[in-house]
């Protein structure tokens, strides 16, 4: 019993205080009001002088709650630059953990009452999809069912997905690129930061070069093949258009950019990027209109398995690779050095 | 439950996938780090829907001899559906890595929290 009393040092309440205020009680203590001792008898004195001292010790009692109102305030402040800072991360990372636990939770219970993966009954399989496998080839002409379905029955998504691809590439050209002052010069500060990425960049590197003189034309051969086969296996606009612009990024990187500046420029990248959007709303627009019309397309969709098939899958392809390539190809330029 | 999610195992592990790339979103102050976790959520999202396709038993929807019957075939809307998000990712990617590294131009830190006491400090200035 006695021992709990004397431990009333460590509640938690007083372990709680001392914790906040760590390291200021000395502050604390120096503001200790001077008290009378018990039995004490109180000394004679004048009026006129009691009551100046009556005034002055409001004075003092006015003058001490206002610094412990400050030292409140400043223990709060301090608090909240070191502690509180702590506490409140800590909450921060335990309601996070807990928020994410919660999605996954709620997530995989309904995971458990999904259909099977791999079961053929299931809502998604509807008669959407029996019509576009069974009606698809005749439709559009294409073998490759999923470039049919993107690039006809879909074909307005595709043009969304490419303007996006376009309108980022031209936000990260906005962001990126080297600013020139009023007589087209860049900036000096630019200019050091510039110097400072060519340190890192490799000065004829002959293992690279040579890499990259085998593997340029390979990659941009096996990029046109994907994009041109793409309504007849896997592949399309989208995977060729990356694959033809990682060829261009191996000799960007093998030979620097003033080789590369030769076939790619800014209004390379205007002009291709535009010609191809445009090509593909204007096409895309004709076919519409027809469909929606019931008036006869003029375009044939050709015999399906040929390479000339499957009507404007294939021209809208070509188009979507070149709207990839050279975003992606800007990208990388844009990241690496601020222009081409 | 379990063995529902055992048979489910490509979506259990998209849903787990999400919600890492969810806290990841939230605890990490680094920029870069930040994007990561973001591209962890959409590839999440990719795995999701790429199974919701499959069929078992069925073939990859390119016409072969001429076979055109829905039953021979697996879903191909969500593949389409995996590639536009996979070029939206790709755009917001790039957007954002160009925001971040005009920041690091601009402070000198990828860190999101001091970056936004140095913008409230210039404000005030």
């Amino acid at each position: 019993m006695s021992k709990r009393r004397s431990d009333w040092q460590n509640r938690p309440q007083e372990r709680f205080v001392r914790w906040m205020r760590e390291g200021y009680l000395a502050l604390d203590e120096a503001i200790e009001d001077s008290v009378l001792q018990p039995g004490e008898a109180p000394p004679e004195v004048d009026p006129e002088l009691a009551a100046q001292h009556q005034e002055a010790a409001l004075q003092h009692r006015h003058d001490r709650d206002l610094a412990l109102d400050r030292l409140a305030q400043y223990d709060l402040y301090a608090w909240t630059l070191t502690k509180g800072r702590r506490l409140i991360g800590r909450l921060h990372v335990l309601l996070s953990l807990l928020l994410g636990g919660m999605i996954i939770f709620f997530l995989l219970g309904t995971v458990a009452h999904m259909p099977r993966f791999g079961a053929a009954d299931v809502p998604a399989n509807n008669e959407v999809i029996t019509r576009y496998i069974e009606q698809g080839l005749a439709e559009t002409g294409a073998t490759n069912m999923v470039a049919g379905m993107i690039l006809d029955y879909r074909a307005f998504d595709t043009l969304g997905e490419s303007t996006v691809l376009f309108i980022a590439a031209c936000a990260v050209l906005i962001l990126l690129r080297i600013d020139l002052d009023d007589k087209g010069q860049p900036t000096q500060q630019l200019i050091a930061e510039e110097s400072d990425d060519r340190h890192y960049e490799p000065k004829n590197d002959r293992i690279l070069q040579g890499t990259a003189i085998l593997l340029t034309p390979i990659l941009l051969l096996f990029g046109l093949y994907v994009i041109l086969n793409g309504h007849l296996s896997p592949g399309g606009g989208f995977s060729g258009g990356a694959i033809v612009s990682s060829g261009l990024i191996l000799y960007l990187n093998a030979f620097g950019f003033k080789k590369a500046g030769r076939f790619f420029s800014y209004k390379t990248f205007q002009w291709v990027s535009f010609g191809a959007l445009g090509f593909y709303g204007v096409a895309k627009a004709y076919s519409f209109y027809c469909g929606a019309n019931g008036l006869e397309s003029h375009i044939p969709l050709g015999t399906p398995g040929a390479i000339l098939s499957g009507g404007l899958i294939m021209p809208l392809n070509i188009a979507v690779g070149l709207v990839v390539a050279c975003t992606m190809y800007i990208f990388y330029a844009l990241f690496r050095k601020g222009g081409l | 439950m379990l063995q529902a999610l055992y048979e489910n195992i490509e979506q259990t592990v998209a849903v787990i996938l999400f919600g890492i790339g969810f806290v990841i979103l939230l605890l990490q102050r680094n920029l870069i780090r930040k994007i990561i976790g973001l591209n962890i959520m959409s590839t999440a999202t990719y795995l999701f829907l790429a199974s919701m396709g499959y069929i078992h038993g069925r073939k990859a929807p390119i016409v072969v001899d001429g076979v055109t019957q829905a039953i021979h075939y697996i879903n191909p809307v969500p593949t389409g559906l995996v590639l536009t998000g996979i070029v939206v990712s790709v755009s917001f990617t790039g957007m954002m890595l160009a925001l971040t590294v005009r920041l690091y131009r601009r402070y000198r830190t990828l860190d999101i929290d001091q970056i936004a006491l140095m913008a409230r400090q210039e404000e005030v200035e």
